[in-house]
């Protein structure tokens, strides 16, 4: 008989996938209550890591075209469907669920990715604006991202509410930080090496498995993080009160479901910056 | 030779009653708990304001309720819209009263309560009137909510024209509001209670609490508000965000600004000067999308500062209620003393300041419009928001540096560009962290154009379809 | 006042090149912030005594026009006399600059101001349109210095400017320059006419502005009054701020004369402002500001009764002239 050669969870930081700076793991069980894996668990100094890799990412990413971003979003949905056995298997053996719901969280993961990649290039059409003034002047408002996105993936799911999470945050050139359900993790170590090998660039997506309450605070202090999505925290008020001392944008916990197929423009909007610049019309 | 002879407007124009109550639920309380409010340019005071308290402020969220939910929410479109194109109207017929009456409690020029604060008030009232019925194509899909009772607390560098950036997309929206104007600038937001009762507006729609800082928290703190609309500096936007963390309010911060005013060398020069006087010395640089950092290409300074200096010459400060005064009296002592001590920290620091000669009237309270040249980024001028009629001037070379000189701040609320080579414009226009970007202009404002900040500069728009989705929640 | 070296101002000899290069060199123009700056100066409010010393100083700078095919020596005596006594019933109103006519009308125009210190312009150089040869126009000039013009008011040749010849302007100007001069030494001041309606951008009035200036005018003037587009405030204002730039580098102070479509008080008021805030005090003297204007004298009149009696004058009440 052959002996299986076990995956080793690691963290996933500007593209590599370190070990916890802390070289700390926890254990992480099946739905029984049995071992599964040990995995990764950050620490304060990879959420600072993950700021500055996420941080020097961003503007490329956001500069890249709409078209190039859309496209960097389908191949994750096509990575994403090439390795469902695992993800199903994965999901079951995490959760209990039955193949069909397995399957059925893999399917809205993927139609969430082809939903957000459909998105890129067509944000500005719906949610900008030209504004007819009353002066000589050309005026437009366009929608930039808003920087650096930490956030907190919904605890009780371990695949679709992290893409749900994910995807709204870097659809329209942010780059986030996020941290997964501490119980469920399995899959978003899966799911980083699905990015790692999609075309997205280091740094973009920075994924952080641990106790979420733990390093909650030292992303909502950030100074250098923008925006904070704390639906999948416990302690989102106080989070909520840390994120005011820069005034980060905030997503409150229970704003947007995160198990669908897909998102909700308006959770793309809260990660964005509505800029409006004006300019004389003259000869 | 050509001296303009005095040009004073009418101070009869406006009568002041000699104290004033809150005005909750369509009628004006008795006065009490009162303070002076005073002219700044003369230090006269006007009329005793009530000082309002948790009780007061109780009362006008009572009334606000009670007129959403029996009133207010009830009305269709149309009707709200039709009542928001009766208040523009008035306060179009009573411009010269309401423009008057800014000008003395607020110190700001006559020309421009005439010409800026009251026709942009009731530009957007009559903007927003129109959206009252059109909701369904805000961009929230059909049947979008408002989001109840609207908290909102107002500055007092524009008085009545920050209270129509709020009251008007509320009530178009469908919420009904408690307003609290600045405590030193409450007398349009009481003459505007009057044009709401003018109006037949329904009781209890618009409600007016007057005080300081104190009655602003306990408004912000009232248990039974839904959303929160605040304009001010951003140490207190900071207090209010951590005041209503955890609890379902939504918040707009319109917070301060240190906006990055940025002159290439190949700018139309003598645009970009009158951009810059524009841009700094508008509302004694009591604007918190002033220009207040000059970044100017190292090859063109020279002549840039020589004519923004002989520019600065004509600039004529002195009686606000004079026609041709440029820049009137500074708001409060208080805030006269901030600027003065930050001027002489940004000359202990290394910068020369410079200020044409002009006579200071000798009551009131006066600052002459300042440059501080020889400033580098790390100087207090350069990063801190004085809220006056100084500009800090800074140097670049390349695009990239000026980019990264003017993003290098806790603001972002807007910022200026002047070169005449369009694919710059754009350029910059992508690159700079600011919600508004002038090109070739500044300090433009229009109902229909979204204003608000990145970063520290708050969050939410005020103007356009944006600033209406401030008010509204999609239905689920 | 010193002299111009066009070489050293363009920095090269002067060819089509060289001109060309400095011309577009030259700020841009925002026309929208231009047109707002002016609006905002055209808010000022000028009462009582400064409205008084604006409209006696409006008068003294006006270059009192007829520019007719019809005009004849009457018709040119009869506005010398309107100008030698602007208003019968107020001896104390002051006189206009000068009496703009025709080369052909300089005779009797000078015939009949006299011993007034009222000067003499003439147009030339094939005015309005400026299209004849060079020798043409320099005849039409020397005609009217002969004539006793004390100033010359010419066309630039607007075809070359905007096909980019701008060495063929910067020829006629010089060329027209000379034949100023008179015998005695002295020279007749020559206005240099833009034409800025056929222009049309700020930023080429501002080139031609710079242009007429290098090439030795005493004066730029906007327009000959015969297109459809005249003075206006900030094209006035643009090269108001020309001259104050040029004076800045230079140390030589050149005029400006809006004409053409100024035909109230209360429009002559507005340039008055315009010219104190945008060149400066320098400029508010008949000797570097005139307004090119027919009409424009009686309404200043009646305003001036206006202040002067408290009550609304009429038209009857000032002189056809």
């Amino acid at each position: 008989m052959r002996l299986e050669i076990k995956k080793t969870y690691k963290l996933f930081i500007g593209g590599k996938f370190p070990r916890s700076e802390s070289g700390r793991i926890y254990k992480v069980n099946n739905h029984k209550g049995d071992f599964l894996a040990n995995v990764a668990k950050a620490s304060r100094k990879d959420v600072r890591d993950s700021v500055v890799v996420a941080r020097s990412a961003q503007s490329g990413w956001a500069g890249a075209s709409a078209y190039n971003r859309g496209q960097v979003l389908y191949r994750i949905a096509e990575m994403l469907e090439g390795r469902r056995e695992q993800f199903v298997a994965e999901i079951r053996e995490l959760t209990g669920k039955s193949e069909k719901q397995a399957n059925q969280e893999v399917d809205n993961a993927i139609d969430s990715w082809v939903w957000h990649a459909g998105w890129t290039d067509k944000i500005e059409s719906v949610a900008g604006n030209m504004n007819p003034v009353a002066g000589p002047f050309f005026n437009i408002s366009t929608n930039q991202p808003t920087g650096v996105v930490a956030a907190f993936a919904p605890q009780d799911s371990a695949l679709v509410g992290l893409v749900n999470t994910i995807a709204p945050a870097i659809v329209s050139g942010n780059s986030v930080i996020v941290v997964t359900s501490e119980s469920l993790p399995l899959a978003a170590v899966t799911l980083a090496e699905v990015l790692e090998t999609s075309d997205l660039p280091g740094g973009v997506v920075n994924i952080l498995t641990g106790n979420a309450k733990e390093l909650g605070s030292w992303l909502a202090s950030h100074m250098d993080v923008n925006a904070i999505d704390l639906e999948g925290i416990s302690n989102a008020a106080e989070l909520e009160m840390l994120a005011a001392e820069t005034l980060k944008r905030v997503i409150r916990p229970g704003t947007y479901s995160r198990s669908a197929a897909k998102g909700a423009l308006q959770h793309i909007l809260d990660f964005m910056e509505i800029k409006t610049v004006w300019h004389p019309k003259g000869n | 030779m050509f001296d303009y002879a005095p040009a004073p407007e009418s101070r009869d124009l406006v009568k002041f009653q000699d104290s004033y109550g809150h005005f909750i639920g369509g009628k004006f309380t008795k006065p009490s708990n009162t303070y002076g409010t005073i002219n700044p340019a003369t230090e006269e005071t006007l009329a005793q304001i009530s000082h309002g308290t948790a009780k007061d402020v109780d009362a006008a969220v009572k009334a606000a309720r009670n007129a959403y939910e029996k009133t207010w929410s009830k009305l269709d479109g149309a009707t709200r819209g039709k009542y928001l194109y009766r208040i523009a109207r008035i306060i179009q017929e009573r411009s010269r009263e309401l423009a008057v009456a800014e000008t003395l409690n607020n110190g700001k020029p006559i020309k421009e309560t005439r010409d800026a604060d009251i026709p942009l008030a009731a530009s957007w009232f009559f903007y927003y009137a129109g959206w009252a019925d059109k909701l369904d194509y805000a961009g929230l899909g059909p049947n979008p909510m408002a989001h109840g009772v609207a908290a909102q607390v107002v500055p007092w560098n524009f008085p009545l024209m920050m209270l129509a950036w709020k009251i008007a997309p509320a009530l178009a929206a469908g919420n009904t509001v408690v307003l609290k104007p600045a405590e030193t600038t409450p007398l349009s937001a009481l003459l505007f209670a009057e044009i709401c009762q003018q109006a037949e507006l329904p009781d209890g729609v618009v409600n007016i609490v007057t005080g300081f800082g104190d009655t602003g928290a306990e408004l912000f703190d009232h248990s039974d508000i839904n959303k929160v609309a605040f304009t001010g500096s951003t140490n207190v936007g900071k207090i209010i965000a951590k005041q209503i963390a955890g609890t379902n309010k939504k918040a707009t911060l319109e917070l301060g600004g240190k906006a990055a005013n940025i002159v290439f060398e190949d700018a139309a020069l003598d645009q970009a000067v009158e951009g810059i006087v524009n841009g700094i010395f508008f509302n004694q640089g009591h604007v918190c999308c002033a220009g207040s950092r000059l970044l100017v290409q190292e090859s063109v300074q020279d002549v840039l500062i020589k004519k923004l200096k002989a520019r600065m010459e004509n600039i004529r400060l002195g009686d606000p209620m004079d026609k041709n005064t440029d820049i009137g009296a500074i708001n409060s002592k208080a805030q006269l003393t901030k600027i003065d001590r930050l001027v002489k920290q940004g000359v202990k620091e290394g910068g020369q300041s410079w200020a044409p000669t002009c006579a200071m009237p000798k009551n009131g309270f006066w600052y002459a419009p300042t440059i501080i040249t020889g400033v580098a980024p790390t100087n207090t001028v350069a990063r801190e928001e004085i809220f006056g009629p100084v500009l800090s001037v800074m140097t670049f070379r390349t695009p990239a540096e000026a980019v990264a000189k003017a993003n290098n701040s806790q603001y972002g609320l807007s910022a200026g560009v002047w070169t005449e080579k369009g694919s710059r414009i754009l350029k910059m226009a992508d690159q700079l962290n600011a919600g508004v970007v002038w090109a070739n202009t500044y300090n433009q404002f229009d109902p229909a154009s979204p204003f608000g900040g990145f970063k520290e500069s708050g969050y939410g728009r005020e103007g356009g379809r944006h600033g209406l989705l401030s008010y509204l929640k999609g239905s689920h | 006042m010193p002299a111009i070296e066009p070489e050293a101002i363009v920095g090269s000899r002067i060819t089509n090149q060289s001109l060309s290069r400095w011309l577009h060199s030259l700020p841009g123009v925002d026309k929208v912030g231009l047109e707002a700056r002016v609006a905002s100066l055209s808010t000022r409010s000028i009462k009582t005594t400064s409205k008084a010393w604006g409209l006696d100083m409006a008068i003294k700078m006006m270059d009192l026009t007829t520019l007719e095919g019809a005009d004849t020596k009457e018709r040119v005596r009869s506005l010398c006399l309107k100008a030698i006594t602007p208003d019968p019933m107020d001896l104390s109103t002051p006189q206009p600059a000068a009496i703009c006519v025709y080369g052909d009308m300089v005779v009797h125009a000078k015939e009949a101001l006299g011993k007034n210190k009222i000067y003499v312009a003439a147009v030339a150089t094939a005015f309005p349109s400026g299209r004849a040869s060079l020798q043409v126009k320099l005849a039409d000039t020397k005609d009217a210095v002969k004539a006793g013009a004390d100033e010359i008011d010419m066309v630039i040749d607007r075809g070359a400017f905007l096909s980019g010849n701008y060495l063929e302007v910067y020829k006629q100007i010089v060329a027209v320059k000379e034949v100023c001069q008179r015998k005695d030494g002295n020279h007749a001041h020559l206005k240099v006419i833009l034409e800025t309606g056929e222009l049309e951008t700020y930023d080429n009035i501002r080139r031609a502005s710079y242009l007429a200036m290098l090439a030795g005018a005493d004066f730029i003037k906007t327009s000959t009054g015969k297109v459809s587009v005249n003075a206006t405030l900030p094209i006035t204002m643009l090269m108001l701020q020309a001259v104050k730039d040029w004076y800045d580098t230079t140390k030589i102070q050149i005029g400006v004369k809006p004409a053409g479509g100024i035909r109230t008080a209360k429009d002559a008021l507005k340039y008055l402002v315009v010219v104190k805030e945008t060149a400066g005090d320098k400029w508010l003297t008949p000797k570097y500001f005139r307004f090119g204007a027919s009409s424009l004298l009686n309404d200043v009149l009646m305003q001036r009764q206006k202040l002067t009696t408290g009550n609304y004058s009429g038209r009857d009440y000032v002189s056809v002239d």
